[in-house]
């Protein structure tokens, strides 16, 4: 076994080019092969590729998906976003218990199974979800989950669970996964019909400088929800001083609710592509990196081979598209499932083989990002929107959408609406008007721009979705009569205490209180100097975090404190004896009662 | 007009805090020109006979007397001044909060290299509290309305603190009183 392992870990090494950078990709290797990455292994590999061993811990702890004790033959992730919850996830998770015989975080003493929880996998329009090794399985329920385990057991691969393949591409045997598009409302930019190479001829037409011209004309912003403009930050990227740069690609769609970027890599696979090329020719770059989240690594093949197709075709490598002097090339750079990666310096530390550690900045990644370079990371869905705009032109793209926010927007719905899935909307549209489009006009709440954005309250349907009003990455979660929003704030701040990087105390420690005191208002123990509190412990954590996880982490409460004060005042109790309501003196001597064997001479 | 009374209380500390109240020396001459001390380990005054404005907090709670006696103190007392980093955050008594009772006991009375008990006999006398599964800062069980840090807080944090609430002033200490570094 130990022989086995020093070949493999020496082999996948020397393939990585015994290159540190690499840690990612010799990590899940190393993980697939023996399902674990043993504190063995991770000394190999520290000799392997020079480097400390503490750098490879570092990455096999950070990651949700790397795991130094063994894990089972199957790898069973269970969905736990709040989507998935109201779903149904309960039930599907007491079946995987039942049928398995052990508890989550668990594996079956065969070594057969392991059992885990997830958080959103970018599924919430087919939960409750799961992944299953690589595989994405959809629309659970338990008695569904109980025969795909049984299937399993009595030898089945996980492809063979794949017995209808969803729509689109995701019938394509290259990726053939019962994952569905849901495809509800086609627009103009990414899913109108488009010719591979019209919009990468036309941009390597012009001289780099006016494809950024061009790009700022059409207005682009960065569709991962910030809203930088496209043409600036390209702009910033080619001027900033270095010989090689780099072009990112962030798909590491991670917001729970967020799900538009699934659908862009296999439906328009090309025009991501072609938006990273142009954005290459544009800032001076010959490489580019597509960092794909580990949850979408059922894709990873079906993209290789789109950019193979696309290198036969001359469309990447030396002198792309014909056009001489311009080398270009990308490859996709597989992720293990951190949430915090999506933030751009944490994705580059990622690609660097690092923890997904975030930078400070300044220096922002357009003068110092990737190992060092002047990189831009865009969206997925910024890059596909890059092809239109060459295809039609910037004008053309800007006479869509609204003022301040051009083009179309990619909404992916979930929750209590008639129709979940995807919508192409121009930017400017009204709540109420995409709420009545999806069938969620009932709703009592809605969720914009997922965990991290804002709680809208129906008095506020009217506002419009854009940047300078209600800005979203494209999650919108709805809903409906009976849900209870504050339970689905503490859902949202669960989140955020299991996908904190753990770096900075405000974000580290400060999102656990503010939980526990939601959660004490929410069980009716609380008053309100509990309002008080988390109103400045939300603050605190907001100003003093050091990066946009920690800085939004608390809008879960802040904008139900907004926009739901009722909730929260209607639960608080008087509390003229100014004892703490929570605090409950019995739960507190269970252990010493029980060691005594005797009852409290106090209470 | 009768002077207002500052009552001070010892819980799961170690005694520091309170040697520091005597830190502020001969100011304490100063202080019972405007204060009566009520009930507190200084005089040995056990009960609360009448209100007081002020009730000084030393330690946490590891047991349920603490939590008896701080709960006594914010029937007792206006105002609740946690004194001390154990009163504001549990200190050394809570770094047990991450081992099981049992074997907190066990390591203590038993299995400890330094501890000779033949019997294996681990004290339980209904005189003796039940501890608390864990060891809490007091704002966890009653309102806390000021904080003072420190381990322990200087005399002159403290004589800061009383003088600007006697002055019915707000409790803005200089930074150099709450810095630690």
């Amino acid at each position: 076994m130990s022989q086995n392992l020093e070949t493999f870990v020496k082999h996948v090494c020397r393939e990585n080019g015994n290159d540190a950078g690499r840690m990612m990709d010799i990590c899940r290797a190393v993980q697939a092969e023996f399902r674990c990455v043993s504190p063995e292994a991770m000394t190999l590999i520290a000799q392997e590729c020079n480097c400390d061993r503490s750098q490879v811990e570092g990455v096999v702890s950070f990651y949700h998906f790397f795991s130094t004790k063994k894990q089972g033959e199957v790898v069973i992730w269970l969905c736990d976003d709040v989507i998935d919850e109201m779903k149904g996830s309960a039930d599907v998770a007491e079946a995987l218990k039942q049928e398995l015989g052990v508890d989550f975080g668990q594996t079956t003493t065969d070594g057969k199974f392991t059992l885990g929880w997830t958080p959103c996998m970018g599924l919430p329009d087919q939960a409750p979800a799961a992944m299953i090794n690589e595989e994405l399985v959809t629309n659970l329920t338990g008695d569904k989950i109980r025969e795909m385990v049984r299937e399993l057991r009595a030898g089945a691969s996980v492809k063979d669970l794949v017995k209808v393949p969803g729509d689109g591409m995701n019938a394509d045997p290259r990726l053939n996964t019962m994952v569905s598009n849901n495809i509800r409302v086609k627009g103009p930019v990414i899913f109108a019909d488009i010719e591979n190479a019209v919009g990468l001829k036309a941009a390597l037409a012009k001289t780099p400088e006016e494809v950024i011209e061009e790009v700022k004309t059409s207005g682009l912003r960065g569709r991962g929800g910030a809203g930088f403009s496209t043409g600036l930050k390209w702009m910033f990227t080619r001027g900033a001083e270095g010989e090689q740069k780099y072009i990112m690609c962030n798909a590491d769609e991670g917001e729970p609710g967020t799900f538009k970027d699934r659908i862009i890599l296999t439906e328009c696979a090309d025009m991501v592509f072609e938006g990273m090329t142009i954005a290459g020719y544009a800032i001076g770059s010959t490489e580019g990196v597509l960092y794909l989240r580990g949850e979408y690594a059922y894709m990873k093949e079906y993209l290789d081979s789109v950019l193979e197709e696309r290198r036969d075709a001359g469309l990447l490598g030396k002198n792309v598209a014909g056009k001489e002097g311009f080398d270009y090339d990308i490859r996709v750079q597989l992720g293990a499932g951190a949430y915090v990666c999506g933030e751009e310096s944490a994705l580059i530390s990622s690609c660097e083989g690092t923890r997904g550690d975030v930078k400070t900045r300044p220096p922002y990644p357009a003068q110092k990002g990737y190992k060092g370079k002047p990189t831009s990371v865009n969206n997925v869905e910024t890059f596909a929107s890059v092809n239109r705009i060459f295809v039609n032109s910037g004008q053309w793209f800007s006479a869509t959408g609204s003022c301040g926010s051009s083009g179309t927007k990619l909404l992916s719905v979930s929750g209590d609406c008639k129709r979940p899935g995807i919508y192409e909307v121009p930017f400017g549209m009204k709540l109420i008007d995409f709420l009545k489009m999806c069938g969620g006009e009932d709703a009592i709440a809605v969720q914009v721009g997922g965990p991290s954005g804002e709680l809208v309250n129906p008095d506020a349907f009217g506002r419009s979705i854009e940047y300078d009003d209600l800005a979203t990455g494209g999650s919108m979660m709805v809903f409906g009569p009976g849900r209870d929003v504050l339970k689905v704030a503490s859902k949202f701040l669960e989140f955020f205490v299991e996908e904190s990087c753990g770096y900075c105390t405000p974000c580290r420690a400060g999102n656990v209180f503010i939980k526990e005191r939601l959660d004490r208002i929410i069980d009716g123990k609380g008053d309100k100097d509990d309002i008080a509190y988390l109103e400045q412990l939300c603050n605190t954590v907001k100003v003093t975090s050091r990066c946009g996880l920690g800085q939004t982490s608390p809008n879960p409460v802040t904008s139900t404190l907004k926009n739901f004060r009722g909730e929260y005042e209607s639960r608080i109790q008087e509390n003229p004896d100014r004892m703490e309501l929570s605090f409950d003196i019995n739960a507190e001597l269970t252990e010493a009662a029980a060691i005594t064997g005797r009852m409290s001479e106090h209470f | 007009m009768s002077k207002p009374k500052v009552a001070t209380a010892a819980l799961s500390g170690c005694f520091g805090c309170h040697m520091s109240i005597l830190d502020i020396d001969e100011r304490i001459l100063d202080l019972i020109e405007v204060v009566d001390f009520h009930k507190s380990p200084i005089n040995d005054i056990k009960t609360f006979t009448e209100r007081c404005a002020i009730g000084i907090i030393e330690g946490g709670c590891c047991n349920e007397e603490n939590v008896a006696v701080l709960q006594d103190f914010r029937k007792n007392c206006d105002i609740l001044i946690s004194f001390g980093d154990c009163a504001t955050m549990g200190g050394v008594p809570a770094l047990r909060n991450g081992i099981p009772l049992k074997e907190c006991l066990d390591e203590a009375y038993i299995d400890g290299p330094t501890v000779h008990n033949p019997n294996k006999v681990v004290p339980n006398d209904r005189e003796l509290p039940l501890l608390l599964n864990k060891v809490r800062p007091c704002q966890e069980i009653v309102k806390i309305d000021y904080s003072l840090p420190g381990c322990p807080p200087s005399a002159d944090t403290l004589w800061e603190a009383l003088n600007a609430l006697l002055a019915d002033k707000p409790v803005d200490l200089p930074y150099e009183l709450i810095k630690f570094d």
